[in-house]
């Protein structure tokens, strides 16, 4: 990882892997992300894969962006276009392929078996990364109250849930988090 | 995007039953841009504009071949809206097609992820900034967890003690031991789909 282009490739090569293990969605890969990107590479602190998850939240578009602003922090411009192509392509492939078989044969058991084999562990890798993110953005009581109050209120309202960021946004800025 | 891997398979163009057949099929530049549209609507998830989009407002898809690709995109790896635009594009143009609504759902909000990504790097050390990115990131997880819990409800509900325990036996790997995915899911999946595929059996005998 010394040369720009063994980072790239580096990177291809991690979140191409990831983008095929990211059982139920790529926020299920989160753990995995920070496991690599803060604890074996180094490319950033905890503080700071936080706020590129904060960034990411508050942009348009599908979640899986979070990959790109991990890219650019590493690598510029490129990083993030080899970041995003690479979580999103090989599952993007695979999902052609699949959805091309699934039309031709039908009524096979096993699409029914492996997508209630993958739910638990789906769900058992969201968790996870809730946990991680929790311990990672939650720093103070005030911090974790914030988190516990903005998941009550999304749970029992109709809110927006832009207006929790915002309000986050706010609280964080008068320096009460 | 290599999608060539593919290409070996014959592509079915429009291999529609004739009785769900949708008025018109979506052109290249319509394709990009709904996914565009969809995607730039979409902050926290861009699911339920595409919901909107294809369903109601375009009349692509009715609501059950909406919810059939949707599950099929769910169930296989990868972020699922992404998928779900590639399977969509495929659907009505062929390989050009989900390369359109792959590049519509991500080329826009790439370029704005990575304005801010540049901004983040010249001014992320501000610390007003970095107190403002916090208070957002602890409210985002908060949304998070909900939408975590939402998730589970269902599960709970059916009070099933092994996909409980496997759920729980991920979980611990992956967020307290933080063991490297992929030898977590090469062991848990196999076992998951054994014994889903045993109880099975048993049910139906």
């Amino acid at each position: 990882m010394n040369s720009p282009t063994s980072i790239l490739f580096t990177m291809a090569w991690t979140f191409g892997l990831m983008s095929l293990l990211a059982i139920g969605g790529a926020n299920s890969t989160i753990p995995e992300m920070h496991r690599v990107a803060v604890e074996v590479r180094h490319w950033m602190s905890d503080a700071q894969f936080a706020d590129m998850f904060a960034i990411s939240q508050l942009s348009p578009g599908p979640n899986v962006l979070i990959v790109t602003l991990i890219g650019y922090h590493v690598a510029g411009i490129a990083g993030a276009l080899v970041a995003t192509f690479a979580m999103c392509g090989p599952s993007a492939v695979l999902a052609y392929c699949v959805s091309n078989m699934l039309t031709r044969s039908t009524h096979s058991i096993w699409p029914a078996i492996l997508q209630a084999a993958l739910v638990p562990i789906s769900i058992g890798l969201m968790c996870a990364s809730g946990f991680i993110l929790a311990l990672t953005a939650d720093r103070t009581l005030i911090a974790a109250a914030l988190t516990i109050g903005a998941a009550a209120l999304a749970l029992t309202t109709r809110l927006n849930p832009l207006w929790m960021l915002v309000v986050g946004g706010v609280l964080g800025f008068a320096g009460v988090v | 995007m290599p999608p060539d891997s593919a290409s070996a398979i014959p592509k079915p163009p429009d291999f529609h039953p004739p009785d769900v057949m949708t008025p018109e099929r979506p052109g290249l530049v319509e394709l990009f841009v709904a996914f565009a549209k969809m995607s730039l609507a979409g902050f926290g998830g861009v699911l339920v504009w595409a919901r909107r989009a294809i369903v109601d407002q375009h009349r692509w898809m009715t609501p059950d071949e909406f919810n059939e690709a949707f599950a099929l995109c769910h169930f296989l790896p990868g972020p699922n809206i992404v998928n779900l635009s590639v399977v969509f594009g495929a659907r009505f143009r062929g390989i050009p097609g989900s390369i359109a609504a792959f590049l519509g759902l991500v080329g826009p909000p790439v370029v704005i992820v990575t304005t801010l990504a540049a901004i983040y790097a010249q001014y992320g050390e501000i610390p007003a900034l970095q107190r403002t990115l916090t208070g957002v990131s602890c409210a985002a997880v908060g949304l998070f967890l909900a939408v975590i819990a939402r998730m589970m409800m269902p599960l709970l509900k059916k009070r099933d003690p092994v996909a409980l325990a496997l759920l729980a036996a991920v979980f611990a790997a992956i967020g307290l031991l933080r063991l490297p995915l992929v030898p977590v899911l090469l062991t848990a999946i196999p076992l998951s789909i054994v014994v889903t595929f045993i109880r099975r059996r048993k049910v139906a005998a």
